[in-house]
């Protein structure tokens, strides 16, 4: 049964809208549009700005009835209190007259825009918020020409000061509205921001360590109705009026954040279009209005000075600059009559159009192709159409399986406790606790090696022993309307890995489930891109990248970094005749190329990214190639042509047109489609950025959402339980875990972020340590790619007894747990 | 003399003990209620009574308890001791000398409310109070009033303390329920309001100490017995806490209906310097201030009587101010108190109480009279807008203040105190 | 670590409260925290919000709320005398300066010896005995009523001596 209507009337026009709805959405929704300060309709109305004040007519009832009492004309009679009421703490009722714009109403919110400026400073020349300053706005609209208030009564706050070093927070502006406390408390549940004192003299504060601790704090500044919170990163940067704004996706993580990038021509760097910042685009099915602050600050590495502009050669053993021609002739020369012996690798970074061309190129030359990220299930991941995790209630469940969605994919773990609070069942399965773990209805937490038994009880209900957690679990799922697996690598093998993913896609088939909205596999990624990667066909190397060398002659790597990651491989890469590598940076594998190609970043260049939702999403050039770098299908195109494979070399677009016609699931997804987009609730940005904030409305498409239909043939037989349970290591097993701020070459231009990347390091259990005699802040000694690294030591309770856990991309290559190699006596 | 219901210590000082109060038919009305009666029917009682609230709302007692939702549990009560009003000070007296009626007050709302927990939330300033009032819970625990099975019935109840740490705020009892529950003090919206939506989201009947005082001698002695005191619509007897320029400062408990006369002149003491009264705040510092004429010292102290002469009893805080006290200074004392405390919530009390503050005090040292016409506007534009009734009541002194004390308020009328 | 110092009081303090509403348990044990400085260091506020499962922040935040939790060190013993309307019209601001300018310093400030911080609050529910102000001892508040600037100095050269509650 749908929600009841309520029937009302708002300035005059007729409003029907579900019981329930708070009168300030209602009225946005009639298009009267009711100021707010405080109120957003993404937290918990408070009613404390007081802006909102309407005047509310209600029907006056016949005591002994009930009904209406109506005049000779039948027309409810109305009663006015004279007394204003906060729009935003009401809900509508029937038959109410809502008056926003009364002499009353008018002159009650006069008043309060007179308070409200009594001690806000007159900053705004010089104030980051000026041109998309809500306060500026609405005191234009609503507010009294002068101000009474005396000039030395004004309070003196402090102006610059750092909540940590993202966020400036200036206490003279601020208006006490409180929806970056209600933020961090509510949406993210980081209340590492707070108030303090009381009355007038009400600030923010933080307490954390370091300040502002939340990896969400960025999206504070876009809900900011002032300019009291400001970004370290854009803060004195731009008048929001002289950027342009390009559509993109954010290229560090797999749910694939809408993004809009604005730039604008600068003196100082020779009248180029520079990024000045990064902010949300609102797609409600994605990532709503918010960012984490790896996206919003991590972008640096588009304008990095490490950047390659330019195509090298070796000569004479060292890697010179040249131009295209040159290094094209000499790929052309190097790489002659390659085929079987030409091994492709490329990484989950790259656009479909990128990765498109590649296969074609592969192909082409019956060379051997390769995708270098080793986490199976790519085939199998997907969700039925229409999904959407905002939908997802209480008849709903979600496992989330070998991940820790926060550091790993934010904006998931958002999504999914904001789940968790309407009702969803979640499940999370670690080897260790999580911060999700809060969430979960059940949290079956296992040992390493021995998540396979816990998966087979989950997914059997019956099977685990009576009355045990498990057992409950187990019941939740079976008995769940939807289901939707995420799943991740921490903790397993590739094997592990793949019989986990598979496992999940033969239950989801077993339970038809699979092809259903809001039910299917969902990998977490490591990159961007990867999903599409595997939806255009490309595989991991079956038995391992070394194995994948083995005979081959050449090699073509494009956005990957194989030597980076596992130094072990340098020299079979030296063994070949000749490398060719397509990156952004000189990395340790380009470092060892013949010739290296310059590709552009995201930020340059166009073309499309699919999710690990497998949401198909185009991303726009914001600022102008570097120096001689092409976008990787081009360059990919230009070696192609090198080697006498005619490639599509003429745009993205013309790529994708491509892709439709190869890849039968990219049928309907052309660049008009993926452009489309429609009308999203809250609305944000221009006019109605006082009510939804500074995040961009999306009028560039929300993308295409890709169904996915598993059948039981498309898996692999379930293969037997010995598989699945792996042998524990005596001793301690070093297990790779994910930090959201890792040192991967994307992210450590970032130099704002520099004090919160991770570096090389171990937690361990006190237990452990103390087994080995070591204390907090010790370094211990690690045998490591043929030395020993010296590596410092964490204590933490949460670190299961016998793990060791190490940080990816963070100094210590490590992709896979493996017994710790500890040296002996080594402990300082 | 009338008979004391409330401040009963000051002609038996031995109820302060708990023998000593019980041989004097303490813990007879809550062996009543809890052996004899239906929480429903000590809610009929108390309604009959007309119990209002003493905290200074006014608020018929009975009424308020039964707007707990039904079959919502656990239900709570909490006994609202942050007494901070300036000019109140007879929760202190009862809590210090006669603490078990008031205690016993507590335990017979939570039978009525079917609450199994109590707190007396007790403002932190009364940290050597909170010491001996736990001394009596203690005592009430030894002898099986307070625990499992109370007199032999299936109904527990524990009576714990929380102490406060210096807000005037959480006297509002959602500000009271929000720093009980370990939060800021700031009032919660309301609706919900705390019968349905109380503390930890349970629903919670929240009570002034004085209200609860009144409970024990109800169900002992009827609510016909109870309407013999005070008037029709405002029943039973009532402290009034007398305070400023009075030769005899201190609790008086009187029928309610009684004159600022009697009280003042009488009981009170007149005004140690002789010089005539000049202003009368009723309800301490959130007073609409009254002028010192005879139809004001006439005017009988009850709810209805206060407000059909423009102003309100509230928490019956009479503060006295001779002709030696000019109306400038008034304001700006009463504006320095609600500037210091107001929570700082919502826009208006948060910016109008500092502005006020400021005005009134460049116009106490001789502003200008356009400053006078401004402090008024200031406060008149708080009014009706503000979150909770800390920021309406900060306005009633400037705006009565200014109305009904003009002369004070002309350039040539000012000087200070 | 308080938790070190005082493990039943904190256990008693925490069964005061329902076992799944432990953040009630802040202002006692924030009050617990101020006996050993004066003041709530930083170090005790992120042992308090451990022991009731909150962030530093919003135990913080409660300590720059309310007027009795300080933020930073002061006299050992604080004077806190009411100048608010009621015991202002008894004489409690002339009382209040005359002690101070007994003392050697403003209103607000710390004797140079840091035994005394003399301030004025609001009103402390002693109307009838003004003047008056609580003394806010490491052990707790106590009040003292009915002073003269005489009583008072006697009280603090006793405290100066042998310390307590006077």
């Amino acid at each position: 049964m749908t929600a009841a209507q309520v029937r009302l009337t708002i300035d005059g026009m007729p409003v029907a809208v579900p019981a329930g709805t708070l009168l300030v959405d209602a009225a946005k929704q009639a298009g009267s549009n009711v100021p707010v300060f405080c109120y957003h309709p993404k937290l918990d109305p408070v009613g404390m700005c007081r802006m909102c004040l309407v005047e509310i007519g209600r029907p006056q009832r016949d005591r002994a009835t009930g009904e209406w009492v109506r005049d000779p004309n039948g027309q409810p009679v109305l009663s006015f209190s004279g007394k204003l009421e906060t729009a935003c703490t009401t809900p509508v009722e029937d038959g109410w007259v809502v008056r926003s714009a009364s002499e009353l109403a008018i002159e009650g919110r006069r008043q309060i825009v007179e308070y409200l400026l009594t001690s806000h400073p007159l900053d705004c020349p010089v104030c980051d918020k000026g041109g998309e300053c809500p306060l500026q706005n609405l005191t234009m609209a609503h507010g009294p020409g002068k101000s009474r208030f005396l000039f030395d009564d004004k309070i003196r706050l402090d102006k610059h000061l750092p909540l940590g070093e993202l966020i400036f927070l200036d206490r003279e502006r601020c208006i006490q509205c409180g929806r970056c406390v209600r933020f961090q408390e509510e949406v993210v549940d980081d209340a590492v921001i707070g108030f303090f004192e009381r009355g007038r003299k009400l600030e923010i504060v933080t307490f954390s360590e370091p300040g502002f601790d939340s990896i969400f704090s960025g999206n504070t500044t876009d809900i900011c109705p002032v300019g009291a919170l400001t970004t370290a990163d854009f803060r004195f940067g731009a008048r929001p009026w002289e950027m342009n704004a390009a559509a993109s996706i954010c290229p560090h993580c797999a749910v694939g954040c809408n993004l809009m990038v604005n730039s604008r021509r600068e003196a100082k760097s020779g009248g180029n279009l520079v990024v000045k910042r990064v902010m949300p685009r609102q797609n409600e099915r994605v990532n709503e209005i918010w960012i984490c602050d790896k996206g919003r600050f991590g972008y640096a590495f588009g304008s990095s000075p490490e950047r390659l502009t330019r195509p090298m050669v070796r000569r004479d053993g060292t890697l010179v600059k040249t131009t295209w021609d040159e290094a094209l002739a000499a790929v052309a020369a190097g790489m002659r009559g390659a085929g079987k012996d030409l091994l492709g690798i490329a990484g989950g970074r790259a656009s479909n159009e990128d990765l498109f061309n590649f296969r074609a190129l592969l192909d082409r030359l019956d060379g051997l192709l390769v995708l270098d990220e080793p986490m199976p299930g790519g085939e199998w991941t997907g969700l039925g159409p229409g999904s959407d995790l905002g939908r997802l209630g209480p008849a709903d469940a979600v496992v989330v399986a070998a991940c820790d969605l926060h550091a790993e994919a934010p904006i998931w773990w958002l999504r999914l406790k904001q789940a968790a609070e309407r009702g969803t069942t979640v499940i999370t399965l670690n080897l260790r606790p999580t911060r999700l773990d809060k969430h979960a209805a059940y949290c079956l937490q296992h040992g390493l090696g021995e998540s396979g038994d816990t998966v087979l009880a989950l997914q059997h209900p019956g099977r685990a022993p009576a009355g045990s957690r498990l057992q409950a679990a187990a019941d939740a799922l079976a008995a769940a309307e939807n289901v939707i697996v995420f799943y991740g690598r921490e903790g397993l093998s590739a094997v592990e890995c793949q019989a986990l993913a598979a496992g999940w896609g033969r239950w989801l088939v077993k339970t038809s489930r699979s092809g259903k909205t809001n039910n299917g596999l969902v990998a977490v990624w490591p990159r961007s891109n990867t999903q599409g990667a595997w939806d255009l066909g490309l595989r991991p190397a079956a038995d391992g990248l070394l194995q994948a060398l083995d005979g081959k002659r050449f090699a073509y790597l494009m956005a990957c970094d194989p030597v980076g990651d596992d130094p072990k491989l340098a020299e079979a890469f030296r063994q070949l005749e000749f490398v060719v590598v397509q990156e952004l940076f000189l990395t340790p594998t380009a470092g060892l190329a013949d010739v290296v190609l310059p590709a552009q970043a995201f930020l340059e260049r166009d073309g499309t990214l699919t999710s690990g939702e497998r949401r198909v999403q185009r991303f726009y050039p914001g600022v102008p190639a570097l120096g001689d770098a092409r976008p990787d299908w081009q360059a990919v195109a230009s070696v192609g042509e090198a080697l006498g494979v005619p490639l599509e070399s003429r745009s993205a677009a013309a790529i994708m047109l491509a892709i439709q016609a190869a890849v039968p699931d990219y049928a309907e997804v052309s660049y008009q489609a993926l452009a489309q987009s429609t009308e999203q609730w809250p609305p944000v940005g221009g006019a109605d950025m006082y009510f939804g904030g500074t995040a961009y409305k999306n009028h560039q498409g929300l993308g295409a959402q890709l169904p996915r239909q598993l059948r039981a043939e498309h898996l692999p037989a379930e293969p037997p339980t010995s598989l699945l349970r792996q042998p524990r290591p005596a001793g301690l097993t070093l297990v790779p875990v994910a930090r959201l701020y890792d040192q991967g070459i994307t992210l450590r231009p970032s130099t704002l972020l520099k004090d919160r990347l991770a570096t090389a390091g171990i937690e361990l259990n006190p237990q452990d340590a103390e087994q080995l005699g070591l204390a907090h802040g010790a370094v211990l000694g690690l045998v490591w790619a043929g030395g020993t690294q010296e590596i410092p030591v964490q204590l933490s309770a949460d670190v299961p007894p016998g793990l060791a856990l190490v940080p990816r991309s963070s100094g210590l290559k490590l992709d896979e747990p493996m017994a710790a190699p500890l040296a002996r006596a080594e402990v300082r | 003399m009338a008979e004391l219901l409330l401040l009963r210590h000051r002609e038996r000082p031995e109820l302060g003990e708990l023998d000593g109060y019980q041989a004097q038919g303490g813990f007879d009305g809550l062996r009543k209620a809890v052996t004899t009666m239906t929480p429903a029917e000590v809610i009929d009682l108390v309604k009959a009574s007309g119990l209002r609230g003493r905290g200074g709302a006014g608020f018929p007692t009975g009424v308020k308890w039964s707007f707990l939702s039904p079959g919502v549990f656990p239900r709570y009560v909490v006994a609202n001791a942050d007494e901070s009003e300036p000019g109140t000070f007879k929760d202190r007296e009862l809590m210090e000398r006669n603490p078990y009626q008031f205690l016993e007050g507590v335990a017979i709302c939570a039978y009525a409310a079917q609450a199994n927990l109590a707190y007396v939330y007790c403002r932190g300033e009364f940290w050597d109070l909170a010491y001996r009032l736990e001394e009596n819970l203690q005592a009430m625990r030894r002898a099986g009033l307070l625990g499992e099975r109370m007199f032999g019935s299936a109904y527990n109840l524990d009576i714990r303390l929380h102490l406060g740490a210096g807000a005037y705020i959480c006297g509002e009892e959602t500000a009271l329920l929000e720093s009980l529950e370990g939060k800021l003090g700031q009032p919660r919206l309301r609706p919900p309001f705390p019968a349905a939506v109380g503390l930890y989201g349970k629903p919670t009947v929240v009570n002034n100490v004085e209200t609860l005082a009144n409970l024990p001698l109800i169900l002992t002695r009827g609510a016909d017995w109870y309407r013999g005191f005070g008037t029709e619509k405002s029943p039973g007897t009532k402290i009034f806490s007398l305070s400023g320029h009075v030769a005899r400062p201190g609790n008086y408990e009187l029928p309610l209906g009684t004159t600022f006369r009697e009280l003042i002149f009488t009981h009170g003491g007149g005004t140690p310097s002789g010089m005539a009264v000049k202003a009368i705040m009723p309800a301490g510092a959130s007073s609409s201030i009254l002028p010192g004429t005879d139809a004001v010292l006439d005017t009988p102290m009850d709810y209805e009587s206060l407000a059909a002469v423009g102003s309100a009893l509230g928490s019956a805080s009479v503060i006295v101010m001779d002709a030696s006290v000019n109306l400038t200074w008034v304001l700006r004392k009463t504006n320095e108190f609600f500037k210091h405390e107001s929570c700082g919530k919502c826009t208006p009390c948060r910016e109008g109480t500092y502005w006020m503050l400021h005005v009134s005090e460049r116009i106490e040292s001789g502003g200008a009279d356009g400053e006078v016409r401004l402090l008024r506007s200031v406060a008149a534009g708080m009014q009706g807008k503000c979150l909770c009734a800390l920021g309406e009541f900060a306005t009633m002194p400037v705006v009565t203040g200014i109305d009904r004390f003009p002369d004070d308020f002309q350039s040539n009328g000012r000087g200070g105190r | 670590m308080l938790i070190e110092k005082y493990p039943q009081e904190i256990e008693r303090i925490l069964a005061n409260y329902p076992p799944d509403q432990r953040r009630s348990a802040v202002m006692p044990l924030l009050y617990l925290a101020q006996r050993e400085e004066g003041y709530v260091t930083r170090a005790a506020m992120e042992e308090v919000a451990a022991l009731v499962g909150l962030e530093a922040t919003q135990v913080g935040s409660l300590v720059g709320f309310y007027t009795l939790y300080r933020d930073e060190p002061g006299g050992t013993y604080h004077i806190q005398v009411c100048t608010d309307l009621p015991c202002a019209l008894q004489g409690a601001e002339a009382f209040a300066e005359d002690l101070c300018r007994n003392l050697g310093i403003r209103l607000g400030e710390t004797t140079p010896d840091g035994a005394v911080t003399v301030e004025a609050v609001m009103c402390l529910a002693g109307c009838d005995r003004a003047p008056l102000f609580q003394l806010q001892a490491p052990d707790g508040i106590h009040y003292h009523e009915n002073q003269t600037v005489e009583s008072a100095l006697e009280l603090i050269k006793h405290l100066r001596r042998e310390g307590g509650r006077g």
